[in-house]
């Protein structure tokens, strides 16, 4: 049997100072593929990076590349090139050297070594900068510098460590694109760490939701975000109001004091259940045509969208919906059956999707601290 | 950088008006004496002089150049070795390093004649197993000891604080890139701190080139270095001031062109330089 898996992580288990950063963790990456290890700060996403980059040992469990164990194998002896969060560009050399410097290293001929460095740098776009000084490019530009002395080593497996978390907004999504192309491309498996959902969702072949240590979810970035496995992965992925229910018996569920229809099946009758609905599969309709009812607390006009939340006995659901709507008003809610998604309860149940504490501030400061370096060190 | 508020004048001040006393006007001083004569007419003739003093001119130059290579050859890997410990071990040996600057300099040059001296300590131990007195005291040898043992911690510091301050993240992606730890070395270790190598070695250099007290207590009468020189000239009386003003011009001169020469390999001014 072929075994088209490039990398395999097989039961690691990694502990800094007595605390596990990883616990008897498995993944298995396809050749070509893009995935993306996504969780917040201190989840292992950089350590498992660092693990198959081989600058650093499992305490167990096994590395394997192409079939065969790398435990012990030295990180430059790996067919692996990293992208680093803060590019680590060599300062005494310039934009050529630098691009050159897995090159030279093979020993390759300077003519070889001349047209690698020429294509690469056309391929991230900085023909013309080979002189330059490292520390007179901006930070897009090192960044393309980063990829292209990266990508000029014909790696397997490209290993990319937040590389976009320092650019701006609007270069962060060109970049995105282009990397996602260039993967393409070139044919070359990326593994991409990352705390931004957005990024994730929108690059990857699959995604693996990670959180203290483990896996939480494996999957598609529809997978992820249409059928999350616990609450976890439900709040961590997109906006979600997570409410406790019942399974009455297949396809049925009752949550909030009422009956409803769901897709959902094979759990035991009556087992307690997560039960997320995201923000816009809600319909707001008129008091008596709801299927729940609440009233209205606060309103956030976001441009594409209102953002408004809605008090229903006693717990709080955002919704996002293109009507107004004001503060005090009394509305119904109207949630088609494909809407509603259950999960098994978990460790996390209760924990996340209650919006009761919610405001932006808040969220775009949580956001702001998963920028921090992961917990790798 | 351009624009000094008034606040930054202030602070500088005190030290500008020191520099001013202390540097520049004995440095002008120098300079008159350099240039005229005991009764104070202007003369060139004090210049004639130099070829008398060639001998030790070049000496202390050979000195300094052999103290400086033995101080590199041990600082630099006594520096490597100390980024590579923990930082409680690291401060523990900067310590070492550092302490005997804290003694004063003539009293750590002087405790040398105690271990080198016919009965000090080594040739009495030598002793012991019946062999010796071997000849230690007032060699080439003992100055360029001294010179080591006295100014080894202004080599193992520079190198130390710009090797310690590299970032990791840069090794890593050199073995990323497929660097063993020998490349690693070659190609991003020692290039990133050669800023502090060359600032290790002026700072060696100038203090060897131009010694007197480590050559009169180590070397005897035998190896006169340029500052003995000096020294000697000096305490002959006023009469002499100005020959020995011609001389530190010289020596002077010499060690700005060499400082100059260091600072070309340095050019890429990424921090490190101290003088």
């Amino acid at each position: 049997m072929k075994n088209e898996n490039i990398v395999e992580l097989k039961g690691i288990s990694v502990a800094f100072g007595g605390e596990k950063v990883l616990d008897d963790f498995n993944l298995e990456i396809k050749d070509k593929e893009f995935v993306t290890l996504l969780g917040p700060s201190g989840c292992g996403k950089t350590t498992t990076l660092r693990l198959i980059a081989g600058f650093l040992e499992p305490d167990g469990g096994d590395v394997i590349f192409e079939g065969r164990r790398i435990n012990d194998l030295p990180g430059y002896k790996r067919h692996v090139n990293t992208i680093f969060q803060r590019y680590a560009l060599f300062p005494h050399l310039n934009v050529y050297e630098n691009v050159a410097f897995g090159l030279r290293i093979k020993k390759l001929p300077e003519k070889e070594i001349k047209a690698k460095v020429t294509e690469m740098l056309a391929l991230v776009n900085l023909s013309g900068l080979e002189k330059r000084n490292i520390d007179t490019l901006s930070g897009g530009q090192q960044q393309r510098v980063a990829i292209a002395r990266a990508i000029a080593n014909h790696p397997r497996v490209l290993l990319l460590d937040e590389p976009l978390a320092a650019l701006d907004l609007k270069l962060r999504k060109d970049m995105q694109k282009e990397l996602k192309k260039m993967q393409e491309q070139l044919g070359i498996t990326f593994i991409f760490v990352t705390h931004d959902q957005e990024e994730a969702l929108t690059m990857s072949d699959r995604v693996v939701v990670m959180n203290n240590g483990k896996i939480q979810q494996v999957g598609t970035p529809q997978d992820i975000y249409n059928e999350p496995l616990n609450a976890f992965v439900a709040d961590f992925i997109g906006e979600s109001n997570i409410v406790d229910g019942k399974m009455l018996r297949d396809f049925y569920v009752e949550f909030s004091g009422q009956r409803f229809d769901c897709l959902d099946k094979g759990f035991e009758p009556d087992e307690p259940v997560d039960v997320v609905v995201r923000p816009e599969d809600v319909d707001i309709v008129a008091p008596d045509k709801g299927m729940l009812t609440g009233v209205v607390t606060s309103v956030a006009f976001l441009g594409v969208h209102y953002e408004i939340i809605v008090d229903i006995g006693g717990f709080k659901w955002m919704i996002q919906t293109t009507d107004e709507h004001f503060e005090g008003d009394r509305v119904g809610l109207y949630i088609e059956p494909d809407a509603i998604h259950i999960m098994k309860k978990s460790e996390y149940s209760g924990l996340y999707g209650d919006y009761s504490s919610y405001s932006e501030e808040i969220d775009h400061l949580s956001d702001a601290d998963y920028g921090e370096e992961d917990g790798g060190e | 950088m351009n624009k000094k508020s008034l606040g930054n004048k202030l602070i500088t001040s005190p030290y500008i008006v020191w520099a001013a006393i202390f540097i520049v006007v004995p440095l002008v001083i120098m300079l008159y004496f350099a240039f005229t004569d005991p009764s104070g007419a202007f003369t060139a003739e004090n210049l004639s002089h130099l070829g008398k003093y060639k001998k030790a001119f070049g000496l202390s130059i050979l000195y300094a150049a052999i103290a400086t290579v033995i101080t590199l050859v041990l600082a630099y890997p006594m520096a490597y070795f100390m980024t590579k410990l923990k930082i409680s071990s690291q401060r523990m040996l900067l310590l070492v390093v550092m302490l005997p600057m804290w003694m004063n300099f003539l009293i750590r040059t002087y405790s040398w004649i105690t271990i080198l001296a016919n009965t000090g300590i080594i040739n009495t131990l030598l002793g012991k197993f019946g062999i010796g007195p071997v000849k230690l005291m007032y060699t080439p040898g003992a100055v360029i000891l001294g010179m080591v043992y006295d100014f080894i911690p202004y080599m193992i510091l520079p190198i130390y604080s710009v090797m310690s301050k590299l970032d990791k993240s840069l090794l890593e992606a050199a073995e990323d890139l497929g660097s063993n730890s020998f490349t690693k070395f070659k190609r991003v270790i020692l290039p990133l701190s050669r800023p502090g190598v060359i600032s290790g070695i002026t700072m060696v250099f100038v203090p060897s080139v131009s010694t007197f007290y480590i050559s009169q207590k180590l070397g005897g009468n035998k190896t006169l270095l340029i500052g003995d020189a000096i020294e000697y000239l000096f305490n002959l009386g006023p009469d002499y001031y100005n020959v020995a003003s011609a001389l530190s011009m010289v020596l002077m001169v010499m060690i700005l062109i060499c400082m100059f020469i260091m600072n070309r390999f340095s050019d890429d001014d990424d921090g490190g330089v101290i003088i």
